[in-house]
């Protein structure tokens, strides 16, 4: 069915017909139609925010909460070039998201008009694909095809960049169909291969499941298939940053996060292992550590949607290109076929040399009863906020991996962190897409002081909204993370890492009409979490933490799983894959 | 302290010192790419290629299926194997491409490359210069008294052959198509 409708119009239709129910965004000049055709109509809730980059995160924390697609709207130059960080991390983390930007009027383009930028150019190396509309007659068809590209195979972030004398102009409006586009990833992997790991499976001694975000990307029938497959297997399993909930942290089998500031006895499983089977994770160099010491003795199976990732960084044995749900479900399928096998009394020694690991307790800190340890202040958060229907953002640095150390996920889209791209000023407008999407859930972005203050400006829009987000400040006055490698690799010079003139939150947090708490006593921790929780709107909680905490365990850039350091005093130099040698 | 065992003021560590262990051997490959001829297309390839730091030793495009609005580019590229199939691997995924082809490992291939050269001279030279064409079967194009513009075809030695004996001879001018190339048989 076709209508005639202007362009502004279009996009507005094409939206709604998409099942987009919020739209994160700026207005400017040239998307002044686009707007004015929100304004006329109530079916899309439009958020604005307080920057450009606030509403592309806050896109990408609405996508990885819902599985559904992000939407940011922006204007043109200034405001297509605010979005690039967004739309990198998109990238780097393959999240689904919808961006559209305004244009300046196509007989203006390439003069040098005001606000103009080469925004398809800029992001060009920034989307999985970006399209500028010329006329008005393709741009429902683009608008569709752009949340079919956004949406199937690996995900990623699109752009649409639509100038303004289109938005004006009428066309005939199409509704989506079923898609004609040329762009159809494989799902299904090949049986043969499939196969080949099913028989792997059947004789391994020493499995380990290595999976990431990429089963969460695939939707809830992949972590139930990953749960069933785990379950039944028996093998022991560990994800990575991105993977967090596919399997829960109180299952069984559940080694805990792997990688740079994983546990000891994931890493180490990894190590020592004898079959690897990744499953929707892209052997990220946070993850190997050094490549030529990456688990030596395992057969490696890789499953990805994406051919790219097969062989880019680790040469694999069995490589399966499909869709991670598709995959699992014709592994179950073919596993039980051949009886359900696995080598149980040499799985089961594995896991007896995994316990061993286990027992290193390489979490384990020195509390303090005089200051906050930032360890302690995530465990305290986990306890009293476990039983919520709870949603975790977070920020990038030390803060970032004690969250992903400290706290428990059970279920998948339950955890939004910034991984491949590292950006700083992610977790608070990805906390604000979050709430969106959940009006009744718990949503604690747990931040460093100084990633916060990167996109502090959105405080604005938690407060306009009244959005319950309950930012969870481990303020230790540094840029931990960057303070704890110039410790270890710069001569302790610490250059620029902290600030000397920061705010004080609680007025912050007043001065937007939100609440401010201060804790800085560790007796009190408990009663101001809960006066956090209890409190209906927005809450800045500046938790003054122990100043030079470091983050372990770690394993030292360019050195091996089995080269992890545990701690200050306890790990001198190399360690070794017996567990028995530690500590 | 220092649990990585540095010494203070050191510098010599880098944190990203990660070698892959793949093999180091470099490849010549042809690989024709079957992309949408829409805008901006031939920026996606050509950016994919110095965006991952991938070679282009010569790259040729053309719409050649005007109804369907197809493009073909011919890309001649030098890599590992590991870098070759990745390059094979990223093409394959910009959305606008609609198929890959690795024509030096799929078959044999047909490649084919045109030049046109001037060279300037007078007496002997321009006689030499003249013969050589012949043997080599390219043709005048232009003449003036004291210059040729030669227009050849072939694989691209063999226009670095010709290239190289019209230099002595007043070669002072090429311009080359870069590779277009075929599968041989069906």
């Amino acid at each position: 069915m076709t209508r005639e409708m202007t362009g502004a119009k279009m996009v507005v239709q094409a939206l709604k017909d998409q099942g987009v129910d919020t739209v994160f965004g700026y207005p400017g000049g040239a998307v002044l139609p686009i707007y004015d055709e929100i304004f006329l109509q109530n079916d899309i809730r439009h958020i604005l925010v307080r920057h450009e980059q606030g509403a592309v995160h806050a896109a990408e924390g609405y996508a990885r909460s819902t599985g559904k697609p992000g939407v940011a709207l922006v204007t043109s130059g200034p405001g297509a070039t605010n979005a690039v960080t967004g739309l990198t991390d998109a990238l780097l983390d393959s999240i689904p998201i919808v961006v559209l930007t305004g244009q300046v009027p196509t007989f203006m383009i390439g003069s040098d008009a005001f606000q103009e930028a080469d925004t398809v150019g800029i992001t060009r190396p920034c989307t999985k694909h970006n399209w500028l509309v010329k006329d008005t007659d393709s741009l429902a068809g683009t608008m569709h095809e752009a949340f079919h590209v956004a949406t199937s195979g690996r995900p990623g972030p699109v752009l649409v960049d639509i100038p303004k004398d289109v938005q004006f102009a009428s066309g005939e409006y199409t509704s989506p169909k079923p898609s004609t586009s040329h762009y159809q990833p494989v799902l299904k992997g090949d049986l043969e291969e499939i196969t080949e790991l099913v028989a792997a499976i059947e004789t391994t001694k020493k499995p380990v499941f290595y999976t990431g975000g990429g089963v969460i990307n695939s939707g809830p029938a992949a972590s139930q298939l990953l749960r069933e497959l785990v379950d039944a297997t028996g093998f022991p399993i560990t994800s990575t940053l991105m993977g967090l909930g596919a399997y829960p942290a109180s299952g069984e089998n559940w080694l805990g996060m792997l990688g740079m500031h994983g546990l000891y006895e994931a890493n180490l499983a990894m190590h020592d292992c004898d079959l690897m089977i990744n499953i929707g994770a892209r052997f990220d160099d946070r993850i190997t550590g050094r490549i030529d010491a990456f688990s030596p003795n395992s057969k490696k199976a890789h499953i990805d949607i994406d051919p790219s990732s097969i062989n880019k960084v680790i040469r694999v044995d069995i490589p399966i290109v499909g869709d991670v749900a598709h995959v699992l479900e014709d592994i179950l399928k073919v596993w039980k076929a051949r009886g359900r096998k696995t080598d149980v009394a040499n799985v089961k020694q594995w896991q007896g040399q995994i316990s061993e690991w286990r027992k290193v307790n390489c979490l384990a800190y020195t509390n303090s009863e005089k200051t906050i340890k930032p360890q302690y202040a995530l465990e305290r958060l986990e306890e009293l906020t476990k039983k919520h229907d709870r949603y975790i953002c977070t920020e990038v640095g030390q803060h970032q991996m004690w969250a992903a150390q400290y706290l428990d996920f059970e279920d998948p889209n339950r955890w939004m962190t910034s991984g491949g791209l590292g950006t700083m000023g992610y977790g608070f407008p990805a906390s604000i897409g979050v709430q969106m999407a959940h009006p009744d859930a718990l949503v604690i972005n747990v931040a460093g002081e100084a990633s916060w203050l990167m996109n502090m400006q959105e405080m604005g829009t938690a407060a306009q909204y009244r959005l319950p987000v309950k930012q969870f400040i481990l303020n230790n006055e540094r840029l931990g993370m960057v303070r704890q490698w110039q410790e270890l690799l710069h001569g302790e010079r610490y250059s620029h890492s902290w600030s000397e003139a920061l705010p004080d939150f609680v007025k912050l947090a007043e001065a937007f009409g939100a609440k401010g708490i201060l804790c800085s006593d560790p007796a009190d921790l408990d009663d101001a979490i809960m006066e956090m929780i209890n409190y209906d709107g927005p809450v800045i909680f500046d938790c003054l933490v122990e100043k030079h905490e470091n983050c372990f365990p770690m394993i030292p850039s360019g050195k091996a799983h089995n080269e992890m350091l545990l701690g200050e005093a306890e790990t001198q130099g190399v360690i070794d894959s017996k567990g028995s040698v530690l500590v | 302290m220092s649990a990585l065992h540095i010494k203070k003021g050191s510098t010599r560590h880098s944190a990203y010192n990660l070698r892959p262990t793949f093999s180091d051997v470099q490849e010549r490959h042809t690989i024709a790419v079957l992309v949408e001829n829409e805008p901006g297309v031939l920026a996606r390839v050509i950016g994919l290629f110095s965006g991952r730091g991938y070679n282009i030793e010569s790259l040729t495009v053309a719409e050649v299926d005007h109804t369907g609005h197809l493009s073909r580019i011919t890309i001649v590229t030098t890599g590992t194997p590991q870098v070759i199939e990745q390059i094979k691997a990223q093409l394959g995924r910009i959305v606008s491409v609609r198929d890959v082809h690795d024509l030096t490992v799929e078959g044999d291939s047909v490649e084919r490359e045109l030049a046109i050269i001037k060279v300037v001279g007078e007496g002997d030279k321009r006689v030499e210069a003249l013969r050589l064409a012949d043997i080599f079967r390219a043709n005048v194009v232009d003449s003036t008294l004291n210059s040729f513009i030669f227009e050849i075809t072939g694989a691209p030695d063999k226009i670095d052959a010709f290239a190289d004996l019209m230099r002595p001879l007043g070669l002072v001018e090429i311009a080359r198509t870069g590779v277009a190339a075929l599968l041989r048989g069906e």
